[in-house]
């Protein structure tokens, strides 16, 4: 069955690039009643708003973490039936840290916000022009602390160009690329046979709970007294990136000249957002896929991109006919080196993050002595499933120092270098050179260290009636 | 030494020896820092000493899942709790044994006297051997890669890891002479090669399903629309118990998981009332078992890469089946490798088991019903209360690679795989 636009968040349907500035309020609840009456005066931004040639100014999105729902009325008997991880939080205890890869300087403990009584209970998102962002952030602020609320922090992206062109992350690469397709409109039947191709698109479900997914089947509760249906579960983490520190250890390890080249393999993409020379199979950003490349003589095995989606369908073979079909389901075709990674339709994410901070050119981070500024990522993304989606993708793709098949590589983007196990190190990056020799990183820096985070729950438009009718 | 085998010993424990025998198996592991990771040189057992092993647990046997028998009055509601020792490793079950003897004989006697107080140093080698339980099904991911070899090729690898983070812009011709020069002082033995009458053991079991089936099918064949119509009136019929995961019992399985980059995995559970359920799983187990040894012998269970070593074992007259495994990755990872990659051969070998989420044709839905699927896993799974592995860090990938590494260095490459073996250190 197809979305209803208007029951849906709009944050579901667009990253809104047309609006060039971000806040993030954080705020806890102190006075339920009140609270819950002034956010039923509030409307959010709906799906159905999004497109067809209608410029919005102002976007404005809600979302709660269970502490938040809990704080709201409903008992932990009624939550039960939501994400088991969403109930426990990100930070929830030190083995999930450690799945996640919020340890060392990224442990909970160091977090500026999301546990103990920096936990949020709320997230208000509010996107606008730049000249426009302040002062509405100001008087929402100014309102929400006057209806019930205590404000754990605010925080605030960089305002971005508001073209359509892809955003830039602090590190300076293209980002916001390789989104997957939602399928509005359920057009999409999972095949046995087209699956095993890599495809862009997902099944609306893989995002909005009341949605077939793609095994087929409908995620989330449709009886409790929170309406979950069109809800979607968002991650919040705040990522954030030593600039200096990236650029500067480029610059000795490759050179004034090969910095570039090293980080564009660590990324797996051309600074600007295009494939590396030699992927791509046709003129766009994402026409490109791994298939042709299967030692990463092209693009890094270890490489970000090919961590964090590594565009594979469900058999590494493609569709061949019924017998190969039969052999390779089998395991009497193929290899293991092909099946080290899952089938990505399983564990996509929607992401809708933002750099904030002070921005650099490579250039200028690389100089010795370039200051150290404040920057990063308020990497937020949206699935349906925080277990086979987020929390794999990060802890089974991004973290993992055995990736694909790896040997002692963290994610050379924001891999946490910490030993693994016991002694074992994890700083390491494989690549081949533009002349395509073999060659090996090592000693690799943290940069980019975790400041906080949460799990949330976007809910539709009829889940956030439930939610402050409570 | 011979081939892997497996070393299963499992005696009752009463409930009132459990809460001690608990105790005493967490002095053998890192607990607190790492509960359920054997301590490799503890003074009861010292698992760090005793030659050949690749993986060994103790874990007790207690069924979550019993309850699920209320609805079968025919099905007894209680079975004993028992304490299973399992070992992977090199040489017959009767070796594993003596050198399990040999090295911590009075540590023995102290975990094992929970189960029986009549356990006496005088008598535990025999106390053992009657206590030995089989595998129906036992998966082993490399055939006669024994223990040593995967030290020795690991202690390779790491001192080429050496030699090439020490000159990283030598180009791979400039750098096989240091390879060369760091591989001489290290031993390196001789794989080991099957016997003769291994040999000759394995053919006679390699045409034993062809020649069973054959004899089979006069039989068979005939009966087959009858077993379709027995078999899809109870897929069709057979309850789901698949309950939401206990938050809590998740975090304490949680904790013991993921201080390696390999877990092992404990799972329990019933078989479906009635004979047609309990041949079925003997048959299948039994085709299981044959394909492990015969077929999916080079570090891959149909598209599964990860396992190291499975086993599936029948318990209480066959009431029961105990799964057991060493993986490599997380939980979620594993069990979605099992969804997206073999849910066929899950339907298999687990679709006997009571409260499988539904399947179609045997081979059908069952493990694509994702969340029941996972539900059910998780239903089933018990945690290990001690787990030894004498090759932390490395996965079945990194044990390939090595072994390939080793055999392309003495093939003395030159050119594009002289490139690609160094690409691959």
């Amino acid at each position: 069955m197809a979305v209803d636009r208007d029951d849906v968040q709009a944050l579901v349907r667009s990253g809104f690039g047309s609006l060039g500035s971000a806040r993030y309020i954080l705020a806890r609840i102190v006075d339920s009643a009140r609270a819950k009456a002034w956010l039923r005066g509030l409307v959010p931004t709906r799906a159905s708003e999004v497109g067809e040639g209608r410029a919005l100014d102002t976007v404005l999105q809600f979302a709660f973490t269970r502490a938040g729902l809990r704080a709201l009325g409903f008992t932990a008997a009624e939550l039960e039936s939501m994400a088991p991880e969403f109930l426990d939080g990100m930070a929830s205890d030190a083995r999930r840290s450690h799945r996640l890869g919020d340890v060392g300087e990224s442990a909970p403990t160091h977090w500026q916000w999301g546990t103990g009584i920096r936990e949020p209970h709320v997230l208000l998102l509010l996107l606008a022009r730049p000249n426009r962002i302040a002062d509405w952030a100001s008087h929402v602020e100014r309102d929400a602390r006057a209806n019930g609320f205590r404000l754990v922090t605010t925080l605030a992206s960089n305002p971005a160009p508001e073209d359509s062109g892809p955003a830039r992350e602090p590190f300076g690469f293209a980002d916001g690329l390789s989104q997957p397709e939602i399928d509005w409109d359920a057009k999409h039947r999972p095949s046995a046979r087209a699956d095993r191709a890599y495809r862009p698109h997902i099944a609306a479900g893989e995002v909005l709970l009341g949605h077939r997914n793609e095994y087929g089947a409908i995620a989330g509760d449709a009886t409790g007294p929170l309406v979950q249906r069109n809800g979607s579960y968002l991650v919040y983490r705040q990522l954030e990136q030593d600039v200096t520190g990236f650029w500067g250890w480029l610059h000795a390890a490759a050179g004034p000249d090969g910095a570039l080249e090293l980080a564009e393999r660590m990324v797996g993409r051309c600074i600007n957002g295009a494939p590396l020379p030699g992927l791509a199979h046709g003129p766009g950003p994402e026409d490109f896929d791994f298939q042709g490349d299967p030692l990463g003589h092209l693009c890094p095995l270890g490489a970000h991109i090919r961590r964090a989606n590594p565009r594979v369908g469900d058999d590494p073979l493609g569709p061949r006919g019924i017998l190969g079909n039969l052999l390779s389901t089998a395991g009497l075709l193929g290899n293991a080196a092909g099946d080290a990674v899952a089938s990505a339709r399983f564990h996509r994410l929607l992401r809708r993050g933002r750099p904030y901070g002070v921005t650099m050119a490579p250039e200028q981070a690389m100089r010795t002595g370039a200051p150290k500024t404040e920057a990063g990522l308020h990497f937020l993304c949206l699935n349906a499933s925080l277990a086979r989606q987020f929390e794999f993708v990060q802890g089974a793709w991004l973290i993992s120092p055995t990736f694909g098949g790896l040997s002692q590589e963290g994610d050379p983007l924001i891999g946490a270098r910490c030993p693994f196990p016991d002694d074992r190190r994890t700083d390491l990056f494989r690549y081949h050179d533009a002349q395509g020799h073999p060659r090996i990183a090592q000693g690799m820096d943290r940069f980019v260290t975790v400041r906080g985070g949460a799990y949330f729950f976007l809910p539709g438009l009829e889940g956030l009636a439930s939610i402050t009718a409570r | 030494m011979a081939r892997q085998s497996l070393l299963a010993v499992a005696a009752t424990v009463h409930d009132h020896a459990i809460p001690e025998l608990e105790a005493l198996l967490r002095t053998m592991t890192r607990a607190p820092e790492a509960p359920g990771q054997a301590d490799p040189d503890n003074p009861i057992i010292p698992f760090g000493q005793i030659e050949g092993l690749h993986f060994l647990r103790f874990v007790l046997l207690e069924d979550p899942s019993l309850p699920d028998r209320a609805a079968y009055p025919r099905l007894p509601a209680y079975e004993p709790t028992r304490l299973m020792l399992m070992v992977d490793g090199d040489g017959s079950p009767q070796d594993l044994l003596q050198r399990l003897l040999a090295t911590a004989h009075e540590g023995l006697v102290r975990v094992f006297i929970h189960c029986d107080a009549t356990v006496t140093g005088t008598n535990i080698a025999a106390w053992m051997d009657r206590h030995r339980v089989r595998s129906a099904a036992n998966y082993v991911n490399w055939p006669g890669r024994s223990a040593r070899q995967v030290r020795e090729e690991a202690q390779l690898h790491e001192a080429w890891l050496t030699v090439r983070l020490e000159h990283p812009d030598t180009s791979p011709e400039e750098l096989w002479p240091l390879l060369r020069a760091a591989a001489q002082d290290l031993p390196l033995s001789p794989p080991v090669r099957p016997s003769l009458s291994e040999r000759l053991g394995n053919l006679l079991h390699l045409l034993s399903f062809p020649v069973l089936a054959l004899l089979s099918l006069p039989v068979l064949l005939p009966a087959l629309p009858v077993l379709i119509v027995m078999l899809r009136r109870r897929e069709t019929r057979d309850r789901v118990i698949a309950p939401r995961p206990s938050r809590a019992r998740n975090t304490m399985l949680s904790a013991l998981e993921d201080h390696d980059v390999t877990n092992p995995y404990s799972a329990i559970g019933s078989l479906k009332l009635g004979r047609f359920r309990r041949w079925l799983t003997i048959v299948i187990l039994w085709v299981i078992n044959w394909g492990a040894r015969h077929i999916y012998r080079s570090g891959r269970l149909a598209r599964v890469n990860t396992i190291h070593f499975a086993s599936w074992t029948f318990l209480d007259d066959r009431r029961r089946v105990f799964f057991a495994s060493n993986y490599d990755g997380s939980r979620e990872a594993y069990n979605d490798d099992f969804i997206d990659k073999v849910a066929f051969g899950l339907n298999l070998s687990f679709s006997n088991g009571l409260g499988y989420p539904r399947t179609d044709w045997l081979v059908r839905g069952g493990a694509r019903h994702e969340r029941d699927f996972k539900w059910y896993l998780f239903h089933h799974q018990i945690p290990t209360q001690v787990w030894y592995n004498p090759f932390r860090g490395l996965t079945t990938y990194d044990m390939a690679r090595n072994a390939r590494l080793r055999a392309t260095y003495e093939r003395r490459p030159t050119g594009a795989e002289l490139a690609r073996f160094v690409a691959e250190i």
